[in-house]
């Protein structure tokens, strides 16, 4: 593999709640243009690792570059994807309005979204095939069509690097075919995506990198190379044994 | 008094015009902040803020000896920051939980008012910045000058809520998008609970410490029944509030020692009851009618099929049956009910001595209806 | 001190007690601001018995409010059920306007009684021994001997379902699933507080009555995890809230509910601060020790995980913690001479190197971090 531009370089990260330990010390090197699944058991610091390279949180050392600059430098080139379930859906707006929240960051102060960003927003929601949608208040939503308008608000954004938390939890089949897509266009189009996942066994066919994590880093790298049983039972700690990966 | 004289009297009568007024502004102002408290589920906030104000008054008075409402509303300003920060730390700082907090935090401001108030009412000058005041508002006191302080004061927290609306509906909906969009979420929220304060203080004067929690909720807690928008939601909350504002003024000039505050809030309250009734779509009204409605066709339909079952066992499909034997069949509720709809529908017609039968048309119905349910059964 | 004083204290321990019991179990459940929307509605329930009795002495008063209290209860159940609105929502529309209701009741029909609103809010302690009841053939304060009842049958209540109390209040599902009705709990915990609240709020006014049953109880939630502890720390601290309070308002002639409330204010304030497991400086104490620990360990960490790998001559140099950590040169120096003090590294021409020891560390506590 000739030597890659590093889309997101994360060195030394630890992060403490209270002074306990929730990640160790972790390095991670992301190339530009891979889908990357973050794995690992619940309570192994996946969506914590996501919002301290995002600086939602502040860890207690380590640093995240994104494109060679500190990640304060390049906020306008990242892209995020919360979970769902971290707002609240009665929230009175629709889905267009929700999109166009993608563009905040851009428009500045004072400034109301305006006849292009609202052509953007459509756009976005088309490529989630949500186009029908937009007029639709957000709590009328299924959980699918919930996490579709996540994607899109995050496709406005218009990133370089994606962080998207847990994208495919409690989806319907028809929007984990849609995300699957926009993965493979974004990464088509160059761009970069960090995903929490949790479910092993679609790793490899929707992923063509992995991070395995338990609150310290066990292996990252192609998945073919790093989404071994050895790497796997060290991070669940030999609970993988109803893990029947293809080997 | 007709209503025509009232609304006139909203004309013709200085006082009732500058308390109405007064009110007016208040209504808009706590309308619009409100709705944000209520959508940031911070609905008790303002009530924890508006008692919290007192000892602010009250230190503020003993300061500068100036009743001035310029002078008061600075006092219950700074009390309130004070409350809120106290707040945000004990409950980001410790396991207790944010409700705990509210109510230490309500009732001993309060209290410490209490107290320093007790050392203003041994002078008699001090009667009108009273307890009573603060305590149940008294609007009818309002002067035009009061009234010009509320309106510049409110004037300039809408004028914020404005400029930084798309921030506020963002720090509302999902603030931790905003923070990775590199906005200074803890700044925004601070001073969208700053302008509460202001709604608050603004308030205290007209309907008192006890009323100025409704006003915080009641009118956004109505106006998001009837849209989805959050733009529409806030104007109708402002509405709302100055509606019930002007309404409370009017009728506590009526006289009988009505005062303002608890009538305004009767206003608002009323507001509230009937849209959570009658609001197109939430309403629970149209909810339990589309319930009935559901069930009603439903039942009707069962008696379809009942009918149609029964003249199976006929080599007439439309052989009539009794009401009675239909009513075994189908249970309790009533069957004669859903007979005469499926008269109306063409489906069913009566005969002589209580007995019905199915329509062509009905057999066709019944038997369309039946014949995905028997394929199911097959599979 | 004359007998009015200690009476006067006497009333003010047993309201503190009386309110302390059930805020205990307010707090645990996250329900501190329904004793607000309680104390205030039980007005209109007085007002109703009054307009309906014509007798401001009939014990039917005291149904009727608590009667209110339980209603204003199920009323923001039946609010928040309906999902139109959110819970804290329901609890700010129904009290305001129970409460508007009777202060309207008031002044158009209940004029001139003496059920004046201000004395409704505020209390008037100075007055309670006035005020007497003729009991076992001796005249004792009516005050005294209301509060001294309720807070008996809030006692017997607490005695009497402390198994079920604790486990509602813990594990709401576990207790419904053993068959304890959480809702039977609830309400009854609910009626408690309605009744406190018509007691209390005689002598020192329904605001004060929040600062009765929640701030005590919420400074003994800082002081103790045990639940039996957490009922005698509030019930004591709100003792102590209500004689100090009266002793600065005897003072300083002021407000005695006032006062009370501002004595229980100080009193939360120093557990806040003081309390030796939970209080802020103790924490903040235990911050600072464990920050020069954790560094340490973070450290060996660090070294653990470049040691061996070519980058390790950059890393794991003393000069570079700045880079890598991110840590101020001052700050790197101390951990490192208090990790080399330790036997946990070593330094070497400005190059660190773990000892067995240090390598241990780092091993056990990457193996038990879960």
């Amino acid at each position: 593999m000739d030597k890659q531009t590093l889309a997101v370089q994360v060195a030394d990260l630890t992060v403490a709640y209270q002074e306990k330990p929730v990640l160790w010390d972790v390095d991670l090197d992301v190339p530009q243009g891979v889908l990357m699944a973050i794995v690992g058991p619940n309570g192994a610091g996946k969506t914590t690792m996501l919002k301290a390279i995002l600086g939602l949180l502040t860890p207690a050392a380590g640093h995240v570059s994104i494109f060679d600059k500190p990640y304060q430098e390049q906020r306008s080139l990242v892209g995020y994807v919360p979970q769902r379930g971290s707002v609240d859906w009665d929230f009175p707006t629709s889905v267009l309005d929700v999109v166009m929240m993608g563009n905040y960051g851009k428009l500045g102060w004072v400034r109301r979204p305006g006849a292009a960003d609202r052509r953007a927003a459509e756009l976005a929601l088309e490529k989630v095939g949500m186009a029908d949608y937009a007029g639709r208040q957000i709590s009328q939503l299924s959980g699918g069509q919930q996490q579709r308008t996540f994607l899109a608000r995050a496709l406005m954004q218009d990133a370089q690097v994606y962080f998207m938390d847990e994208p495919f939890q409690g989806v319907d089949a028809t929007t984990e075919r849609a995300i699957v897509d926009i993965l493979k266009d974004l990464r088509a189009d160059g761009k970069t995506v960090l995903a929490v996942h949790h479910d092993l066994q679609t790793v490899s066919e929707y992923f063509d990198w992995v991070m395995l994590l338990n609150v310290r880093r066990i292996a990252s790298g192609p998945v073919d190379e790093v989404f071994t049983d050895e790497n796997l039972r060290t991070a669940y700690g030999g609970r993988v044994g109803f893990l029947n990966k293809k080997p | 008094m007709t209503l025509l004289e009232l609304l006139s009297s909203l004309l013709t009568d200085h006082t009732i015009r500058t308390v109405a007024s007064g009110t007016a502004i208040l209504g808009v102002v706590s309308g619009v902040l409100g709705s944000f408290a209520v959508l940031r589920k911070q609905s008790l906030l303002g009530d924890a803020l508006s008692h919290a104000a007192l000892p602010g008054v009250a230190i503020a008075y003993m300061l500068t000896g100036s009743k001035s409402p310029a002078v008061l509303m600075l006092g219950a300003g700074i009390a309130g920051v004070l409350a809120i920060l106290v707040l945000l730390n004990v409950t980001s700082r410790t396991r207790l939980k944010e409700d705990s907090v509210l109510g230490i935090v309500l009732s001993v401001f309060f209290g410490f008012g209490l107290l320093l108030l007790t050392f203003l009412q041994r002078n008699p000058d001090a009667r009108q910045a009273g307890l009573n005041t603060f305590l149940f508002g008294q609007a009818a006191t309002l002067l035009t000058r009061d009234v010009q302080t509320m309106a510049v004061f409110g004037g300039l927290a809408l004028l914020l809520v404005l400029v930084f609306w798309k921030e506020f509906k963002l720090l509302s909906f999902d603030r931790e998008f905003g923070a990775s969009l590199g906005l200074p979420m803890r700044g925004i929220d601070i001073l969208l609970t700053t302008l509460l304060v202001v709604a608050v203080v603004i308030g205290l004067q007209a309907v008192g410490v006890v009323l100025m929690s409704a006003m915080l909720v009641a009118p956004g807690a109505a106006a998001r029944q009837w849209t989805d928008n959050l733009g529409r939601m806030t104007l109708l909350s402002a509405l709302f509030g100055a509606l019930a504002g002007v309404a409370g003024a009017l009728v506590s000039s009526l006289g009988s020692g009505l005062s303002t505050g608890p009538v305004i809030v009767l206003c608002i309250s009323l507001i509230v009851l009937v849209s959570l009734l009658f609001a197109p779509n939430r309403g629970l009204v149209w909810n339990w009618l589309r319930q009935w409605r559901n069930r009603s066709r439903l039942r009707t339909e069962a008696v379809l099929e009942n009918i149609y079952l029964m003249s199976s066992q006929h080599a007439d499909p439309t052989h009539p049956h009794a009401v009675t034997a239909l009513e075994a069949v189908s249970g309790a509720g009533n069957v004669r009910r859903s007979l005469e709809e499926l008269q109306r529908r063409g489906l069913a017609v009566p005969h002589s001595d209580k007995k019905w039968s199915l329509t062509a048309e009905g057999v066709r119905s019944a038997q369309a209806r039946l014949q995905p349910a028997k394929d199911a059964d097959h599979e | 001190m004359s007998s009015a004083q200690i009476e006067i204290q006497l009333i003010g321990i047993v309201v503190a007690a009386a309110c302390a019991l059930p805020g205990v179990f307010l707090v645990l459940r996250g329900m501190a601001m329904m004793s607000d929307a309680i104390s205030h509605t039980v007005l209109l329930g007085i007002v109703l018995g009054f307009l309906a009795t014509g007798d401001l002495e009939s014990p039917w008063l005291i149904f009727g409010a608590a009667a209110m209290g339980l209603i204003t209860v199920s009323l923001t159940e039946l609010l928040n059920r309906t999902k139109l609105v959110k819970h804290d929502a329901a609890i700010g529309l129904v009290f305001p306007a129970l409460f508007s209701i009777a202060v309207i009741l008031i002044s158009r029909f209940a004029r001139g009684v003496h059920l004046d609103t201000d004395a409704v809010l505020l209390g008037e302690l100075a007055f309670a021994p006035f005020d007497r009841l003729m009991l076992f053939g001796t005249l004792l304060p009516r005050s005294l001997v209301v509060m001294g009842a309720i807070a008996l049958v809030n006692l017997i209540f607490i005695l009497a379902f402390y198994k079920e109390l604790k486990l509602a209040t813990f594990d709401a599902g576990l207790a419904a699933a053993l068959g304890f009705s959480p809702a039977l709990i609830h309400y009854g915990l609910m009626g408690l507080v309605s009744i406190t609240a018509v007691g209390a709020f005689d002598a020192v006014g329904s605001i004060l009555v929040v600062a009765f049953m929640v701030a005590p109880a919420a400074a003994a939630y800082l002081l103790t995890d045990k639940l039996e502890r957490m009922l005698l720390y509030a019930v004591g601290l709100g003792a102590l809230g209500a004689v100090g309070g009266y002793w600065m308002a005897h003072l300083m002639d002021a407000n005695i509910a006032g006062s009370m409330a501002t004595i229980i204010g100080v009193l939360f304030a120093l557990c806040l601060l003081f309390a030796p497991q939970r209080g802020l400086l103790a924490s903040a104490a235990r911050r600072a020790r464990q920050r020069w620990e954790f560094a340490q360990t973070m450290l060996t960490i660090h070294l653990l995980h470049h040691e061996g790998t070519p980058e390790a001559e950059v890393e794991n140099r003393l000069d570079h913690l700045h880079d890598h950590l991110r840590w101020e040169p001052a700050f790197a120096r101390g951990v490192v001479q208090r990790a080399d003090e330790r036997g946990l590294v070593r330094l070497e021409n400005g190059s660190l190197h773990l000892t067995d020891a240090g390598r241990g560390l780092a091993t056990t506590m990457l193996a038990d971090k879960r």
